[in-house]
């Protein structure tokens, strides 16, 4: 509390403005509920990763925030403008880059920049050039006998040029192959070079979540389970291993608060928790395991404890279930 | 040589904790002079391929453990007073080091003689030079 920092922390310092927000957000196909009064934050400047199956409903949620899908209840803002009302001016300011990679088949990669260029106040060919070139294309190439890797490449090309203050990418590593993952990992970092942009991607692949962004939500069968910072999301999960002698079995688990993810072994039960206080260690000890660990968890198996099948719905983890941590006592 | 830091994804250490670590080993194993500036955290971010903030914060907490200093105008340097650890912390790394350190030679077969005596032995081949102090109780600030 009385810790003066004397360097820049970004993870301690206020949270700045948030350039998505939003409220109660919920969508209807049907009667089929694909988003969930979904409440989101992203603050500016960060890169935030968006986490969840297929169909837990990303999508859905990024057609929302840029005003391609009306919403059944709730609202959405963009870069501080309601999602049903973005005007273009603010629409020139976020880049969008769908799943489907929308280009024009007959279009070489530089008319490709060229058709986009002419939309775009603020385009830089310099931006547009470096991409394409990072991604190994040749200008002359028609955009549809490109690869995957390489309509994901200049799509992010045309995305970037125009110096987006916020990016919007849709599982922009769908399909790519580790190249080319590499290089849309690298423009992302790049992309950060101006302070204030803001990148929100989906994915799924959680070792490259793990390296380039500073805040993760993740969303699961509709509804967002946990989101904050990636530190704060990791500190938060915890892993125990439970140890039981040869007579004993492991017993049938009690409900336990925030478990996430159970793994009943020969001799050993495995519990990855979210946020466990001390109600927690009480069912834990209370089970009779002649011996219990914490193990530290990876990244990764935090977030498939959320996104996994066997962990128990309803219990959501946010930057405010942690005291912020008090410096390294 | 360069101040090299690999970086995994994947594993039980996270990215920030893994740049903290490596940087502090090379402080400590003179890898990094004492006048060699260290990237900054654009161009170590750009190189990892890691989030700079990742970096931005690794560096805040070396610079907070006294590891590294910022020199106005030239950028991070290691600290010239190697000052590390503090108290408890110090403790709890040579513990951690000594816990495996046995537990290998344990498994390796060794006797608790053997493994003291390749100790004595190790530490006389590498003089210390830096004074040892003995670690100051409680003064974790």
């Amino acid at each position: 509390m009385s810790s003066l920092p004397t360097t820049y922390d970004p993870v301690q310092d206020p949270p700045r403005d948030a350039v998505i927000e939003t409220r109660g957000l919920t969508a209807y196909f049907g009667d089929k509920c694909v988003v969930d009064q979904l409440s989101l934050r992203v603050p500016r400047g960060s890169v935030f990763a968006f986490l969840g199956r297929n169909g837990s409903g990303k999508t859905t949620t990024i057609r929302m925030l840029l005003g391609l899908l009306p919403p059944t209840r709730g609202a959405s803002a963009v870069l501080g403008c309601d999602s049903r009302a973005l005007t273009p001016a603010v629409l020139a300011r976020v880049g969008y880059m769908s799943e489907s990679h929308s280009l024009f088949d007959w279009m070489t990669v530089r008319q490709s920049g060229e058709f986009a260029s002419r939309f775009y106040p603020r385009w830089q060919q310099r931006i547009f050039d470096s991409i394409v070139g990072h991604f190994r294309l040749s200008p002359g190439s028609k955009a549809g006998r490109l690869s995957r890797g390489e309509r994901a490449g200049l799509s992010l090309a045309i995305t970037l040029a125009p110096q987006p203050e916020l990016l919007i990418l849709d599982d922009p590593a769908l399909g790519l192959d580790p190249v080319a993952r590499r290089s849309l990992l690298e423009s992302m970092i790049y992309v950060t070079r101006g302070a204030e942009r803001t990148i929100f991607f989906s994915s799924h692949l959680l070792d490259d979540v793990e390296r380039v962004a500073d805040h993760v939500a993740v969303l699961d069968r509709s509804v967002l389970r946990a989101s904050g910072s990636i530190e704060t999301i990791r500190a938060g999960v915890r892993q125990f291993v439970l140890r039981f002698d040869t007579p004993h079995a492991p017993p049938a688990l009690p409900p336990i608060r925030g478990l996430l993810h159970a793994r009943q072994l020969e001799h050993e039960v495995r519990l990855v928790i979210a946020a466990p206080d001390d109600d927690t260690q009480r069912v834990i000890r209370s089970l009779g395991a002649s011996a219990v660990d914490e193990v530290p968890v990876s990244f990764a198996d935090a977030m498939i404890g959320y996104l996994g099948d066997r962990g128990q719905q309803g219990f959501f983890l946010d930057d405010a279930v942690f005291e912020p941590a008090g410096g390294a006592t | 040589m360069p101040l090299t830091i690999s970086i995994l994804t994947g594993t039980n250490v996270s990215i920030y904790r893994q740049i903290v670590e490596q940087v502090c080993a090379a402080a400590l194993a003179g890898r990094i002079q004492d006048d060699e500036a260290l990237p900054s955290v654009r161009t170590l971010a750009e190189e990892l391929v890691v989030n700079p903030n990742t970096v931005a914060r690794a560096y805040s907490e070396l610079a907070r453990e006294g590891v590294i200093e910022s020199r106005p105008g030239r950028g991070m340097f290691v600290s010239r007073r190697r000052q590390i650890y503090s108290g408890a912390e110090r403790r709890r790394r040579m513990e951690q080091a000594v816990t495996s350190l046995v537990a290998e030679g344990f498994m390796l077969g060794y006797t608790p003689a053997d493994i003291v005596e390749l100790v004595e032995a190790r530490t006389r081949e590498r003089p210390s030079t830096t004074s040892s102090k003995p670690p100051n109780k409680g003064g974790a600030r």
